[in-house]
C-alpha cells in the first residue's frame, strides 16, 4: 500500500521571498578577541562572497597613553614602560629608548655596555622571531612549529631572567648604561645556547620551508610591492621581504654594530612566504652577531662613569659615601638632567624601526616623547593588502606581519 | 632623478622663508604653514627622502602662541639620513594643517593619530577619524591642559552606558610617578606626582 506524501514547496517559497536587488555584500567584524589577530586588533571587513572588498583595521583597544605618561615622569622612570611596547622583545625596546635619551644627553657609553646591549638586542630578536614564527605556524595550521619555537624561547627567557631578574618585563637599560653587569658565566651560557640553537632552528624551519600546505597558504599571498612598502612606511622584515635592504644596524650603525659582520636578508616577491624566509634568516644572522660579540667581549665599565648627573652611582658607594648618596637622591627625585633640544632615534627592532622623538626643555622630564612604533606603521597597509584576498588569507597575512598591539596602540 | 645631498642649500634656494631649526641630531627646518606641502614634495622628489617615518605634534603649552607645532620626520632609503620638518599651526584654538596623504600613504594613520591626540585637523585627509581613542571621545589627550589622570566621559558603548549608568572615570594618581620641582623652596620642591592637583579624597578641579 503506497502512502502519498505531499511536501511543502520550500524552494518556491524562498524563491518568492528573495529580494529583487543584486546580492548584498556581507559586513563582518574579526576581533578584537580573535585568536589569529594576535592581541586586540579588530578588522572590519566587507565581503563579496569569499573575497574581501574592504578592510578597515580598528586599533586602539590597548591604548594606555604611554606618551602622556612619559611627559609626567623622569627619563629613567619610563624605562619599564618601554618593556610594554613590543612585549615580545622588551630588551630591544629598552636599548632603543636608552640610546635615544643618550643622544639627547650627548652621552657615550663604554664599549662593554654597547656590547651587552647588542647581545640583549639580538637575543630579543631571536626570541621575538621565534614567537612570531610559532604563531604564524599555528595560524596556518602547523602546530608543531610552535612547540619547537616555544621550547627555544623558554631557554632564552632563562637567560633573560638570569641577566635582568625578570623573564618578561626586563627594564634592563638605564640612561647611560645598563642595570647591572653580565653575571659570571652568563656569556658562556649564551654561547652554549647559540651552539644548540642552530641545528634546532634548521629543523624547525625545515618543517615549513618546503611544506606543501604552508607554501599553498603563504606563497603569492599578501603581496606588497616595493613602492607601496616605502610609501606606507613599512620597516623591518616586512619591508625587507619586498627587496629593500633597509636595516638600520647596517645603514646607520648604533651601539657598535659596525664592528660585526652580518648579512641583511631580503625577499624578492614581498609575499607572506618571503616575510617568513626573512625572519628565519635573520635568526641565523643574529646568532652570527652574538658569536662575534662574545668572542671579542670588551672589558671595562658597563656604565658611563662620567655621566654624574645622569647615571646612578654604584650601590656600595651610595651606602657609604655622602656625595654619592646626594647624587642618587637628586637623580631619583629630579631625574637625569637633560639639556634642552630635540632628537629622533630609530633602532632596528625585531618588528621594524622603533623610533623615539624626544623633545626636552631641560630638566629631568621630557616635554614630549613620541613613540614611532613599527607595528602601527606596518598595520596601516592592511586596507590595501587585504582587498582582493580571500577570507582565509587574512589569517596568513596577519600571521606573516608579526605585529604586536602593545606597541601599535601604546 | 637627480639627487641632491645638501638639503639646506636646496631648501634655501627654493624656499627662502624656510629657516633652520635647533636640533641635536638631524638637519631640521621650520617651514611656514603655507609652504609645508611644497617643501615636503621637494624633499621627496629632489632630495630622495622617499619615506615618511613619522608625523606628530608638540603642544607648546596653553597660552603660548603659536601653540601647536606639527613635526614630520623623513628618511632617505638611498642615503640613510633623516630630516625633520616643523610647521606651526596658525590658529591656537582650531589648529589646521594640510595633509600629506597625497605624498605618502603612511601619512594617513599618522595624521589620524595626531588629530586624535592633539585635535589638529588635517585638511585634505580622506578619512580623518579618531584612531586610538574611540569615535565620539570629547577630548584631545596629549594636549598639555588635559590631566594625566583623564577626565570623566561617557562609555563608548551607549547601550551599556544606558543600562548600567557606568562612565569612564579618571584614575586617581596617588602615589604616581614622582618628580621634584627644582629651584623652588623646600616645601614646594619636594618630590610629588607630576599630576596631583587632586586625590581620591580631594575633589578634582573642573
Amino acid at each position: 500500500m503506497a502512502t502519498e506524501y505531499t511536501f511543502p514547496d520550500n524552494a518556491a517559497k524562498t524563491a518568492a521571498a528573495a529580494p529583487e536587488s543584486p546580492p548584498e555584500k556581507m559586513s563582518i567584524s574579526m576581533g578584537p578577541s580573535h585568536p589569529s589577530t594576535h592581541g586586540v586588533l579588530r578588522l572590519q571587513m566587507e565581503l563579496d562572497g569569499e573575497i574581501i572588498t574592504r578592510a578597515d583595521p580598528v586599533v586602539g583597544y590597548l591604548h594606555r597613553g604611554d606618551e602622556k605618561i612619559a611627559e609626567n615622569m623622569t627619563y629613567n622612570q619610563f624605562v619599564p614602560y618601554t618593556d610594554r611596547l613590543d612585549y615580545l622583545a622588551p630588551l630591544a625596546n629598552n636599548v632603543a629608548y636608552a640610546i635615544a635619551v643618550e643622544r639627547l644627553a650627548k652621552l657615550e657609553v663604554p664599549p662593554r655596555c654597547q656590547a651587552i646591549r647588542v647581545i640583549v638586542a639580538e637575543l630579543a630578536r631571536i626570541s621575538s622571531h621565534l614567537m612570531g614564527l610559532g604563531a604564524f605556524g599555528i595560524d596556518v595550521g602547523a602546530w608543531t612549529v610552535f612547540l619547537y619555537t616555544f621550547t627555544e624561547r623558554e631557554k632564552l627567557y632563562r637567560l633573560f631572567e638570569e641577566l635582568t631578574g625578570a623573564r618578561f618585563t626586563t627594564s634592563y637599560t638605564r640612561i647611560g648604561g645598563v642595570a647591572r653587569d653580565v653575571p659570571e658565566g652568563w656569556l658562556d651560557r649564551v654561547s652554549a645556547f647559540c651552539d644548540q640553537f642552530l641545528p634546532i632552528l634548521e629543523e624547525t624551519l625545515a618543517l615549513l620551508t618546503r611544506n606543501k600546505i604552508f607554501l599553498d597558504r603563504t606563497a603569492g599571498i599578501g603581496v606588497i610591492s616595493q613602492p607601496d612598502a616605502i610609501a606606507y612606511g613599512l620597516t623591518g622584515p616586512n619591508l625587507r621581504a619586498t627587496g629593500v635592504p633597509l636595516d638600520l644596524r647596517k645603514d646607520r650603525p648604533y651601539s657598535g654594530y659596525e664592528q660585526y659582520e652580518f648579512d641583511v636578508p631580503v625577499g624578492t616577491r614581498g609575499d607572506c612566504y618571503d616575510r617568513y624566509l626573512c625572519r628565519g634568516e635573520e635568526m641565523r644572522q643574529s646568532v652570527r652577531i652574538l658569536r662575534q660579540v662574545i668572542q671579542h667581549f670588551p672589558g671595562g665599565d658597563w656604565y658611563a662613569r662620567d655621566a654624574r648627573k645622569i647615571f646612578a652611582p654604584p650601590k656600595d658607594k651610595i651606602l657609604t659615601s655622602m656625595e654619592e648618596l646626594i647624587q642618587n637622591f637628586m637623580l631619583v627625585t629630579e631625574g637625569p638632567q637633560m639639556p634642552p633640544g630635540e632628537v629622533y632615534f630609530e633602532a632596528e627592532n625585531p618588528k621594524g624601526a622603533l623610533g623615539f622623538y624626544v623633545v626636552s626643555r631641560g630638566g629631568g622630564v621630557p616635554w614630549r616623547l613620541k613613540i614611532r612604533s613599527p607595528s602601527f606603521c606596518n598595520l596601516s597597509i592592511l586596507p590595501k593588502v587585504c582587498v582582493g584576498a580571500m577570507v582565509a588569507d587574512i589569517v596568513s597575512i596577519l600571521g606573516s606581519f608579526d605585529f604586536v598591539m602593545g606597541e601599535c596602540d601604546r | 632623478m637627480t639627487v641632491t645631498t645638501d638639503v639646506a642649500a636646496v631648501l634655501k634656494e627654493r624656499f627662502p622663508q624656510v629657516t633652520g631649526r635647533e636640533s641635536l641630531d638631524w638637519p631640521a627646518f621650520n617651514v611656514p604653514t603655507g609652504q609645508v606641502m611644497a617643501v615636503l614634495q621637494c624633499l621627496r622628489d629632489e632630495c630622495a627622502f622617499d619615506m615618511l617615518v613619522d608625523v606628530t605634534a608638540i603642544d607648546g603649552s596653553p597660552g603660548r602662541s603659536p601653540r601647536f607645532t606639527v613635526v614630520w620626520h623623513l628618511l632617505s632609503t638611498v642615503r640613510q639620513t633623516y630630516v625633520r620638518i616643523a610647521a606651526d599651526c596658525s590658529d591656537d584654538t582650531r589648529p589646521v594643517m594640510p595633509s600629506a596623504t597625497g605624498l605618502w600613504s603612511a601619512a594617513n594613520w599618522h595624521e589620524r593619530e595626531t588629530y586624535d591626540m592633539f585635535g589638529i585637523a588635517f585638511t585634505g585627509h580622506p578619512d580623518l577619524r579618531r584612531i586610538l581613542m574611540w569615535e565620539g571621545y570629547p577630548y584631545f589627550p596629549l594636549r598639555k591642559d588635559f590631566p594625566l589622570a583623564g577626565l570623566e566621559t561617557e562609555l563608548p558603548d551607549l547601550a551599556v552606558a544606558d543600562e548600567t549608568g557606568a562612565k569612564v572615570k579618571p584614575a586617581p594618581y596617588m602615589g604616581g610617578p614622582f618628580v621634584a620641582a627644582p629651584g623652588r623652596t623646600m616645601d614646594a620642591a619636594e618630590p610629588r606626582a607630576g599630576d596631583q592637583s587632586w586625590t581620591e579624597h580631594q575633589e578634582k578641579p573642573r
